[in-house]
C-alpha cells in the first residue's frame, strides 16, 4: 500500500489524512505539539456562526480515527528529502519518516506580541492577546488581574499584520472578524462594558461576516474607531492609558481601558522557513510557502510528490482550510495514480 | 649646457598658476570669515596652533598616518605619492643647489635637474644622490601602481568601492599618472645617453639606449613630462586635487580653534575642498555595504558640492550614524556639512561657479518655509511639579515601556522624588525636527520644553533617550545638569545608592549612534553592565559601533532596507551567541528586537532585574580588579 506523510495535524493536516485513508492509503501524520488540532483547538467559540471548536475538533479526530492513519506527536519536522521518487522526512529528534508523496499542512503560528513593545505585552498585566482572550472564555470568564470585572476594553486589531515595521506587509484575513466575534462575546458575558476596537480597515470578506459585524455595532453597541493605537501606559490607578489617533474624526484621542486585545496576526513558524531553506522549497516575500500557480496550483509546491495543504501557503479560515486539503488530496491521488 | 629650454614653459605655467591661485583663493576665503573665526586664525599663526598645524600637515597630509593605521595599503599608496613627490622636491632641489651651476635656482631646474645637468660629476656624494633621487621616483611609482591597480581593483588595496570619477577628473587623473612614468623614461633615457643614473634610471637607460636613439627619444619625453605638470597644476582648481593646497589651510583653520557651526561659510567650503575623495568613508557606509546605496556618502556630497548640485536626496538619505566622519583621514566634520544642507531648505544649491568654477560664489537665498508658527499651547495642560530630579522619557520610551517601567523602579529603589516630565503628555524634544533641517519648529518645542524645566527648579534632568539627551544638551538654554540614564545610574551605584545581584550572564554592550559617536558616552554604560553582568566585548564597539538602521535622521529610506541593515547589525552583535545584546536607546532596543533572537534590552533594564536588597561583593570586587588590571596593562 502506498504511504503518504503529511506534515501538520492541523485543520488541513487531519482532513487531508482522512480524506486519503478513506480512498484506500495509508498515511502517517507528524505533529509537532503533543496534541493535533493545530491553532483552532485553542479557540472557544468560532466565527461567523460562534460555534464551539470542540465540533470542528470531533469531526477532525472521528475523521483520522482510521485503522490506516498513524498519528506520531511530539515530532517536528526538519528536512524532506527525495531519491528514486520515495521520499524521506527527517524529523528533530534523528527518526526517519519513508513516503510515496508528502503533503505540508504546517499551518502558521501567531504573532508574538512582545515585538511590538509599545503595547506593554509581557509588561502590563491586563494586556492580552485575541489567543489569551479564548482560553478566558474557555476556563470560564473574564477577569482582570486583580480579579475584578473588565468595565473598559479595547481590542486593537493589524497587531503584526500590515505593518511594514515587523516585515509583515500582508493582512491576516482571520483577526478581524474574530475580533468582532470575541467583542459580542466580551458584550454578552459582561453587558455593561464598554468594548472599543481601533482598526485601520475592517476587512469582513466572507459569509455572514458583515452581518456579524452590523450586528455588533446595532445590537450590542460596540464602537469602532479607525485608527491605530501609538502606545499604552499604565496610571497609578492601574488603568492602560491608550493613545490613539480617530482618523474619520482628524483628532488623537487618549482614553483610560481596563484591558487591552491585541488582535495578534498569522506568520510562518520559523521551524517551517528552516525546513523550507533544507528541503529547497519555495517561499514568498511573506515567508509562507510559495505554490507553482495562485490560481489552479496552489497545491503544487512545484516539487513533484511535494503538496501544500491549508494556511502554510496563505491565510484560510476553517472552511477554505478543508477545501484546500481535499485539493491536495485530488492532487495527491493523481500524482500515484500517473506516477 | 643650457640654461633654458622651451619644454619647460607648460611646467612653468602651471606651476605659477597654481601658487597665484592658491593665495588668491586663501585670501578670498579668510576674507569671508567672521571677525571672531579671523581673530581665531590670526591668534593661531602666533601660538602653539602653528606648530601642532605643521606636524598634523607632516603626520597626515604627508605621511597619511590615520589612513595608515586603518588600511595599510591604501595608506602606503597616499603616503608614497604624497610623502615621495615631497621628498623628490626637496632632495631635487638640494641636488640643483650642490651639483648645479649656481645656486638659488629657479623650480624648473630642480624638477627637470636631469636634462640640464645629464651627468653631474662622479663623486660618491653624486652617487649616491642620484641613488637616493632613484630610490624616491620607485617608491612614488610602486604607489603609482598600487593607485592604477585600484582603480581597477580596489580589493587589493583593502577596499570594497572606490569613488566614480567625472571626466575632468580622469583627464586630471591621466596627468598625474603621467607625470611619474614619463619622467622615468625621459631621466632614463637622457642617462642611458650620458651613461649616467642609478640603479632605477641608469638601468632602464643603458638598456633602452641599447637599441633605441636614447638622445634625440628623450626631448618628447621631457615635452610630456611638463605638460603633465603642467595640466595637472591647470585642472587642480576645479577637480578633487583641490584638497591638496585646501587641506594644509584646513588644518591651520582647525588647529586655531575654528569649526563648521550650522551656517554654510568659508569653514564648510574648505572642508568640502578638503576631500581628497579617498572613499574610506563608503566602505565605512552601512547604506553601501549592506542596502548597496553608493552615492549619498560624504565623498559624493561634498563633490556634488563642489559641483553645485541639488543635494536635496544626498543630504536627507543618511542615517547620521557618523562611521564616515569617524573614518575620514582628513577629519572633516561631514556630519555638519550635511545639517547645513538639510537647513537649505530652498533645494537650490548654496553655492554659484565664476570663472569656470576656479571661483565660487555663496548666494542668499529667501528661506523656503513661510514662517508660519507652530503652537504647543495645546499643552499647556502639563501640571508642573516641584522636584529636584526631572525624568524626560522620550517618545521613544514610551514606545519601549520596559525601559520606562525599570526607570521607574530604579528611582524607587534609589528615592529619588522625580517627576516624570512627559508621563501623560508631553512635547517631543525637538531632535527629530532638527535633524529634518527644521529648526525654527524644533525651536518651538525647545521653548515650550524649557518653560516647564525652569519652572519645577529641577537641578538634574535624566532622561532615557540619547537623542534628547544631545538636543537637551547642545540646545537648550537651561542651567539644569543634563543626564543620561546611564550616567545617572553610574552616579547612584558609585554612590552606593542601589545594590544588585550579580547575574553571570554573558552581555553584549551596543553603542547607539548618538550616545557614542555624538555625545561620546562609552564608559558609564560599561561600567554599569559589569556591575551586574559578564560583558563580552565585539569587535563592532565604541566609535566602530553599528547603527541599527532605524535612524530618525533618514526620512528616505525605506522600512525594508531600514530593516536589512538592522539584521546585518544583529547578526555581527550576536555572533559569540551572547546572552542578551544590551543597549541604552530605546530606538535600537526596539529595533533590535523586531528582528533578533536573542533578547535585546536596555541597560535600565538588566540593572532593574538586578535590583537587591544587598550587593553581591565579593565578584564584583574581583571584575573590577580584573578590569583595572587590563587597563593598567594597556597603559
Amino acid at each position: 500500500m502506498e504511504n503518504i506523510v503529511v506534515i501538520g495535524g492541523g485543520v488541513s493536516g487531519l482532513e487531508a489524512a482522512g480524506q486519503l485513508a478513506r480512498m484506500g492509503y495509508s498515511v502517517t501524520v507528524a505533529e509537532k505539539n503533543e496534541k493535533t488540532g493545530g491553532n483552532v483547538k485553542n479557540w472557544y467559540h468560532l466565527f461567523p456562526d460562534r460555534r464551539d471548536s470542540k465540533e470542528v475538533i470531533d469531526y477532525l479526530n472521528k475523521l483520522a480515527s482510521h485503522p490506516d492513519i498513524k498519528i506520531l506527536t511530539g515530532k517536528e519536522i526538519t528536512e524532506i528529502s527525495s531519491r528514486n521518487g520515495k521520499f524521506d522526512i527527517k524529523s528533530s529528534d534523528g527518526t526517519v519518516l519513508e513516503a510515496d508523496a508528502v503533503i505540508v499542512a504546517t499551518g502558521f503560528e501567531l504573532f508574538d506580541s512582545r515585538r511590538k513593545e509599545e503595547y506593554g505585552y509581557g509588561i502590563y498585566d491586563n494586556v492580552i492577546t485575541s489567543a489569551d482572550l479564548e482560553k478566558m472564555f474557555r476556563s470560564g470568564g473574564v477577569r482582570l488581574v486583580n480579579g475584578k470585572l473588565p468595565e473598559k476594553v479595547g481590542f486593537i486589531h493589524c497587531v503584526g499584520s500590515r505593518d511594514e515595521k515587523v516585515g509583515n506587509y500582508y493582512c491576516s484575513k482571520l483577526c478581524c472578524v474574530t475580533a468582532v466575534k470575541q467583542a459580542i462575546e466580551i458584550k454578552e458575558k459582561i453587558p455593561g462594558a464598554e468594548i472599543f476596537c481601533f482598526y485601520m480597515d475592517m476587512r469582513m470578506g466572507g459569509p455572514y461576516y458583515e452581518e456579524l459585524y452590523r450586528e455588533a455595532q446595532e445590537k450590542y453597541g460596540i464602537t469602532f474607531i479607525r485608527g491605530k493605537v501609538s502606545e499604552i501606559s499604565v496610571n497609578i490607578n492601574g488603568k492602560l492609558v491608550t493613545k490613539a489617533e480617530d482618523t474619520l474624526a482628524g483628532r488623537p484621542l487618549r482614553m483610560e481601558l481596563d484591558m487591552v486585545v491585541l488582535m495578534v496576526g498569522t506568520e510562518m513558524p520559523e521551524g517551517n522557513i528552516k525546513l523550507a531553506e533544507r528541503s529547497l522549497l519555495k517561499c514568498s516575500e511573506n515567508r509562507f510557502f510559495k505554490p507553482v500557480d495562485n490560481h489552479y496550483g496552489s497545491n503544487l509546491s512545484g516539487k513533484k510528490g511535494i503538496f501544500y495543504a491549508g494556511c502554510c501557503v496563505a491565510q484560510m479560515n476553517i472552511t477554505e482550510s478543508i477545501s484546500h486539503a481535499r485539493a491536495a488530496v485530488s492532487e495527491v491521488v493523481n500524482y500515484l495514480k500517473n506516477r | 649646457m643650457k640654461d633654458f629650454d622651451p619644454f619647460v614653459i607648460p611646467f612653468n605655467v602651471g606651476l605659477y598658476f597654481i601658487l597665484i591661485y592658491s593665495v588668491v583663493r586663501c585670501v578670498i576665503w579668510f576674507r569671508q570669515l567672521s571677525r571672531a573665526d579671523k581673530l581665531r586664525l590670526q591668534r593661531g599663526f602666533f601660538s602653539r596652533a602653528f606648530g601642532e598645524s605643521l606636524r598634523e600637515i607632516f603626520m597626515e597630509s604627508l605621511i597619511h598616518r590615520k589612513i595608515l593605521k586603518a588600511k595599510p595599503v591604501l595608506g602606503y599608496m597616499h603616503m608614497s605619492l604624497a610623502f615621495g613627490w615631497f621628498l623628490l622636491i626637496v632632495f631635487g632641489t638640494l641636488e640643483a643647489d650642490i651639483f648645479g651651476k649656481s645656486h638659488l635656482n629657479p623650480p624648473y631646474k630642480a624638477i627637470f635637474f636631469r636634462f640640464f645637468n645629464p651627468g653631474h660629476g662622479n663623486s660618491l656624494l653624486a652617487e649616491i644622490w642620484e641613488f637616493i633621487m632613484d630610490l624616491l621616483l620607485a617608491f612614488i611609482l610602486s604607489g603609482l601602481l598600487l593607485a592604477i591597480v585600484k582603480r581597477f581593483l580596489p580589493g587589493v588595496v583593502g577596499m570594497k568601492k572606490t569613488t566614480k570619477l567625472r571626466l575632468r577628473d580622469k583627464i586630471a587623473l591621466t596627468a598625474l599618472w603621467l607625470v611619474f612614468p614619463s619622467r622615468l623614461i625621459a631621466e632614463s633615457l637622457t642617462c642611458g645617453a650620458h651613461g649616467s643614473g642609478s640603479f632605477l634610471t641608469g638601468t632602464t637607460g643603458a638598456w633602452l639606449a641599447s637599441f633605441l636613439p636614447a638622445e634625440s627619444l628623450a626631448y618628447p619625453f621631457w615635452w610630456l613630462y611638463s605638460l603633465s605638470l603642467g595640466v595637472f597644476f591647470i585642472l587642480l582648481p576645479v577637480t578633487r586635487y583641490m584638497h591638496i593646497p585646501t587641506e594644509l589651510f584646513l588644518i591651520f583653520m582647525r588647529n586655531s580653534g575654528i569649526t563648521t557651526g550650522d551656517k554654510a561659510g568659508t569653514f564648510a567650503e574648505v572642508e568640502v575642498h578638503s576631500c581628497s575623495s579617498c572613499g574610506m568613508c563608503i566602505d565605512a557606509c552601512q547604506m553601501s555595504f549592506v542596502t548597496g546605496i553608493n552615492n549619498i556618502q560624504p565623498v559624493y556630497l561634498h563633490r556634488a558640492l563642489r559641483n553645485n548640485e541639488d543635494v536635496t536626496e544626498k543630504a536627507y538619505n543618511c542615517l547620521m550614524c557618523g562611521r564616515c566622519e569617524e573614518a575620514c583621514p582628513v577629519g572633516i566634520e561631514v556630519s555638519a556639512v550635511r545639517m547645513i544642507q538639510r537647513r537649505n531648505k530652498t533645494g537650490k544649491p548654496l553655492y554659484e561657479n565664476r570663472w569656470m568654477g576656479y571661483f565660487r560664489e555663496h548666494l542668499n537665498h529667501e528661506p523656503a518655509s513661510s514662517g508660519k508658527t507652530q503652537n504647543y499651547k495645546i499643552r499647556s495642560n502639563i501640571r508642573v511639579e516641584k522636584a529636584d530630579t526631572i525624568y524626560f522619557a522620550g517618545c521613544m520610551t514610551h514606545l519601549t515601556p520596559g525601559i520606562k517601567e525599570a526607570m521607574i523602579k530604579i528611582f524607587r529603589a534609589a528615592n529619588e522624588k522625580v517627576w516624570f516630565m512627559d508621563e501623560v503628555e508631553g512635547a517631543c524634544c525637538g531632535r527629530p525636527l532638527m535633524l529634518a533641517g527644521n529648526d525654527r519648529e524644533a525651536r518651538e518645542l525647545i521653548n515650550f520644553n524649557s518653560d516647564l524645566i525652569w519652572k519645577s527648579g529641577a537641578s538634574k534632568l535624566v532622561t532615557s533617550c540619547p537623542i534628547c539627551y544631545n538636543i537637551f544638551r547642545s540646545s537648550y538654554y537651561i542651567d539644569t545638569e543634563i543626564l543620561h540614564h546611564s550616567q545617572y545610574i553610574k552616579n547612584l551605584i558609585d554612590n552606593e545608592a542601589i545594590r544588585f545581584n550579580y547575574s553571570h550572564k554573558k552581555v553584549v554592550y551596543h553603542d547607539p549612534c548618538e550616545l557614542g559617536r555624538v555625545a561620546g558616552i562609552y564608559e558609564e554604560p560599561r561600567d554599569v553592565v559589569s556591575w551586574v553582568a559578564d560583558l563580552v566585548s565585539v569587535p563592532e564597539e565604541a566609535e566602530k559601533s553599528l547603527c541599527c538602521g532605524n535612524s530618525l535622521a533618514n526620512i528616505f529610506l525605506p522600512p525594508s532596507k531600514k530593516n536589512a541593515i538592522a539584521v546585518d547589525a544583529i547578526k555581527r552583535l550576536t555572533a559569540g551567541n551572547p546572552d542578551i545584546v544590551a543597549t541604552s536607546c530605546p530606538l535600537c532596543k526596539k529595533t533590535f528586537s523586531r528582528v533578533s533572537k536573542t533578547r535585546v534590552a536596555d541597560i535600565a533594564e538588566i540593572v532593574a532585574e538586578e535590583i537587591s536588597s544587598v550587593q553581591s561583593k565579593r565578584i564584583r570586587t574581583a571584575s573590577v580588579n580584573l578590569r583595572e588590571m587590563v587597563n593598567q596593562l594597556l597603559g
